[in-house]
């Protein structure tokens, strides 16, 4: 899979010490065959909440915020090696705390004024604003005077300084070998304070960025369109003259129209009702595009709830999952899962098997355990197909080792509510709320779901496992800045991950694929069309070719 | 009349009230933490604490209502918590669609409703009147979900009469008004043929037919005018009915009203969406159901409001 070589090549990037102008090698190159001009339609079900960038965090407007907005680092397109953006090059200082920007100079706003260092530091301490109340927040953590402007007795980032107008200087309070990454997250783009400042709250309604693309009209409920910005500083995209996004679209209607011509590509995916056909279809399965993803869906079992207390039972749950049925009843749309971490992430242990699947062993652990007549439990789910479908074959796999679980189908934010409230919920399958990376870092995967910040009530981990011994080397393994060093951090990483195995607070079940319909008539290299950071596609490189 | 107006809009402003009670109530105890869902799953602790502090939601359910209702009376129906955005904003933007849909199954339903109805009385007690009858009960129990994909597959995808889905024309509507207005044609095709057959009895029309009229004429002219009158007080009642049927024609048809602006709100427990659609259906719905009454004494001047 290229997919790995390009995130391995990624973290050592990340590491680069010293000055780093890192553009030519590994950077795009152009699509000889692209055509400017045209305009795409793009579906989806549900409004657009916002385009504002502090505040987007989901997959719909996740990457309609890239095309609007740029950060100081960026992505190649279709791949999580990460380039420059809006900084020209960095340099960073030996202890790894202390980050020096270089600015593109004459970049400018789509209001036409040009992007300075001032307006980098305007942005990371309005996201970092408690006022500003974005989800992204925690993000920026490691920047010196952070905890200040969390608890409000500050108003701007200490750690921040504008050196001149192209250079700014990013102190941490610690080192963190995934700062780079931070820095492409959506919440660390880059906007104008005087749009902020006119549009107020509303600002996610009225963007204003440095991006590829600008907002030309938004007619609530029915569509969104992006204008290409013809003064984009990357030069030759985009491609597209514009993007029309029409919301309010079933997945199925879609796809009816993606058929008849009518619509490039269906946000929402290819409905799975309708996988099959798509698929067995020769002419149809040619316009999907398939590819991994950063993902993991998993079932996790509550720590601090018996009999789930005892490693032995839980080690039992894990061989009685038979992962391979369930992938074959999402219609092979993934791949069974061994470990937490999906298998194109960096850090990924390629020679560990995982649990096998061994009811008869698993009923003989139980026994040991003392629970040989098996015991009742909840197992939590969201009530969306396929998720009921994979509960209940769960709930078979667990009735074979006498393990007797009631479903609980629920709406999400119930489930959410019920997994982040202590001893309530003793399993949840994550399907519909599995966790996708932010970034291509294994240490995306552990702090909120497995570690210790995360098992608090309203937390993300849902089995409750704090263990501290792995937490302070995970902590460890994040001060590693030396690239050199890198695949030492990895190996931590890893370390990390096996122990969590052997306690195994989860199940993991499988990692899924992604699967993105497109028109005929749309060009640019498949990897634009599974591009790990935008989803579904990424809109400042693809074109169509009519 | 006007005693009785000023009574039935105090009434229909308690009945407001306790619908906005009920509903904030409701959304108050539901095991859905709304802060979670703006917070997203990589929010620290903190983060989560200073969002629900801001928006209130840290407050006893007695504060946090009053601070509703309040901002309610001053005409703020507060902003959304996922898209910032005011919620009589996007009220006001999707209200237009949802009102032409209703306008449209209101007529979608009258047309269908009395043709059939009136066919029905004519050839009473035959197999077509028969027939028709069972065409209407399975349209008012056929759900609305099925009827709307099966209508744009055969109509718009297989046949390419109308666009699929979408919103802006004509054509658009068509669909999407059919569905929502099938199930009310099924009621009024039943009311209008029960309606029609008392008339047909009646004394005047069998002194026309005696006159020697001819028997569309008496139909048309005399017998149908009569039949329809008691109907027409119905439509005020259907607004309430169409109201539950939105949400699902809305999401089929893409149609850009209230709700699906309602269902996606539920979805992501973002509550000031919640509470603003479920206020405006209330009132569309006691409005409606007053109008009904209003109407009434009109078509028939033995009924008397007081």
């Amino acid at each position: 899979m290229s997919l790995m070589k390009n995130i391995l090549a990624t973290s050592a990037l990340s590491l680069s010490l010293g000055l780093a102008s890192l553009a030519s090698a590994q950077d795009y190159q152009p699509d000889p065959n692209a055509k400017p001009g045209g305009n795409i339609i793009v579906t989806y079900k549900d409004d657009v909440a916002t385009l504002d960038p502090a505040i987007g965090y989901d997959w719909q407007n996740w990457s309609m915020i890239k095309s609007v907005f740029d950060g100081l680092m960026d992505y190649v397109p279709g791949t999580t090696e990460l380039r420059p953006g809006l900084a020209e090059s960095y340099e960073i200082s030996d202890d790894g705390t202390t980050f020096t920007f270089k600015l593109r100079q004459g970049v400018k706003f789509h209001n036409g004024r040009e992007m300075t260092a001032e307006d980098v530091k305007y942005s990371l301490d309005r996201v970092t604003t408690p006022a500003t109340q974005s989800p992204g927040a925690g993000f920026f953590g490691s920047i010196k005077g952070y905890d200040a402007m969390a608890d409000g007795s500050a108003t701007s980032l200490e750690g921040v300084t504008v050196v001149d107008p192209y250079t700014v200087k990013i102190e941490l309070s610690r080192p963190d070998a995934t700062f780079l990454h931070v820095m492409a997250l959506n919440f660390a783009s880059v906007v104008p304070k005087e749009a902020v400042d006119e549009y107020g709250t509303d600002f996610g309604k009225h963007p204003v960025g440095t991006g590829a693309f600008k907002l030309a009209d938004w007619t609530i409920g029915q569509q969104l369109v992006l204008q290409k910005n013809a003064d984009y500083w990357r030069s030759g995209v985009p491609y597209l003259d514009s993007i029309t996004f029409e919301v309010g679209q079933e997945p199925i209607v879609a796809l009816l129209r993606l058929q008849k011509g009518e619509v490039d590509v269906p946000g929402d995916g290819i409905p799975p009702a309708k996988f099959n056909e798509v698929m067995g279809n020769p002419d149809e399965a040619k316009q999907v595009v398939v590819g991994g993803q950063l993902h993991t869906g998993y079932i996790t079992l509550n720590v601090e709830m018996a009999p789930f207390d005892k490693v032995e039972v839980r080690q039992a749950i894990n061989m009685a999952i038979n992962k391979d049925r369930i992938v074959q009843m999402i219609n092979g749309r993934a791949t069974p899962a061994t470990q937490p971490l999906p298998p194109s992430m960096p850090g990924y242990t390629k020679d560990y098997a995982g649990y096998p699947f061994d009811p008869a062993k698993a009923k003989e652990m139980l026994a040991e355990a003392g629970l040989p007549d098996g015991f009742e439990t909840e197992l939590y789910v969201m009530n969306t197909d396929p998720n009921p479908r994979i509960a209940q074959a769960i709930q078979q796999d667990l009735a074979a080792i006498g393990v007797k679980a009631d479903i609980k189908a629920l709406a999400q934010a119930n489930v959410i509510e019920a997994g982040g409230t202590p001893k309530t919920a003793p399993m949840i399958w994550s399907g519909g709320m599995a966790w996708i990376a932010d970034f291509p870092d294994p240490s995306n995967f552990y702090g909120p779901i497995l570690g210790c910040a995360g098992a608090v009530e309203g937390g993300w981990n849902w089995s409750w496992y704090c263990n501290k011994d792995l937490d302070a080397m995970a902590t460890e393994a994040d001060s590693i800045t030396d690239p050199a060093k890198q695949d030492e951090r990895l190996q931590k990483w890893s370390d990390v991950y096996m122990k969590v195995m052997e306690d195994a607070p989860w199940v993991p079940v499988f990692n899924e694929n992604r699967y993105t319909m497109k028109s005929t008539r749309m060009g640019g290299a498949d990897a634009l069309y599974v591009d790990p950071v935008s989803i579904p596609v990424n809109y400042d490189y693809v074109y169509v070719t009519e | 009349m006007l005693a009785y107006l000023i009574r039935r809009l105090i009434q229909a402003a308690l009945i407001l009230l306790g619908v906005s009670f009920i509903t904030f109530f409701l959304l108050f105890v539901l095991p859905a933490d709304p802060v979670r869902q703006i917070a997203g799953r990589s929010a620290t602790p903190e983060t989560v604490a200073n969002i629900r502090h801001q928006l209130g939601l840290d407050q006893p359910f007695v504060v946090q209502y009053w601070r509703y209702l309040t901002g309610l009376f001053q005409g703020d129906m507060g902003r959304s918590y996922l898209q910032k955005t005011e919620v009589a904003t996007l009220i006001a933007a999707r209200l237009p669609a949802t009102l032409l849909l209703m306008l449209g199954a209101i007529v979608a339903e009258l047309i269908m409703g009395l043709t059939l109805g009136i066919v029905a009385a004519i050839r009473r007690g035959g197999a077509l009147d028969q027939s028709l009858m069972i065409t209407s009960f399975v349209a008012v129990s056929a759900p609305q979900f099925v009827v709307g994909l099966l209508l744009l597959y055969v109509f718009a995808v297989k046949l390419s009469w109308f666009p699929i889905g979408g919103y802006g024309s004509f054509s658009n509507l068509v669909l999407p008004a059919l569905t929502l207005g099938i199930m009310g044609s099924g009621w009024y095709s039943r009311m209008m043929r029960s309606s029609m057959i008392d008339v047909l009895r009646s004394d005047y029309i069998r002194t026309a037919r005696a006159k020697g009229l001819r028997r569309f004429r008496v139909l048309a002219l005399h017998a149908m005018p009569n039949a329809i009158l008691p109907i027409i007080a119905m439509i005020g009642i259907d607004i309430g009915i169409f109201m539950s049927g939105i949400v699902v024609v809305e999401s089929v048809f893409g149609w850009p009203g209230i709700g699906q602006l309602a269902w996606q709100a539920i979805q992501r427990v973002d509550i000031p969406i919640i509470m603003g659609v479920t206020l405006v259906s209330a009132c569309a719905i006691v409005l409606g159901n007053l109008l009904a009454d209003l109407i009434t004494p009109f078509i028939d001047p033995r009924i008397k409001l007081r």
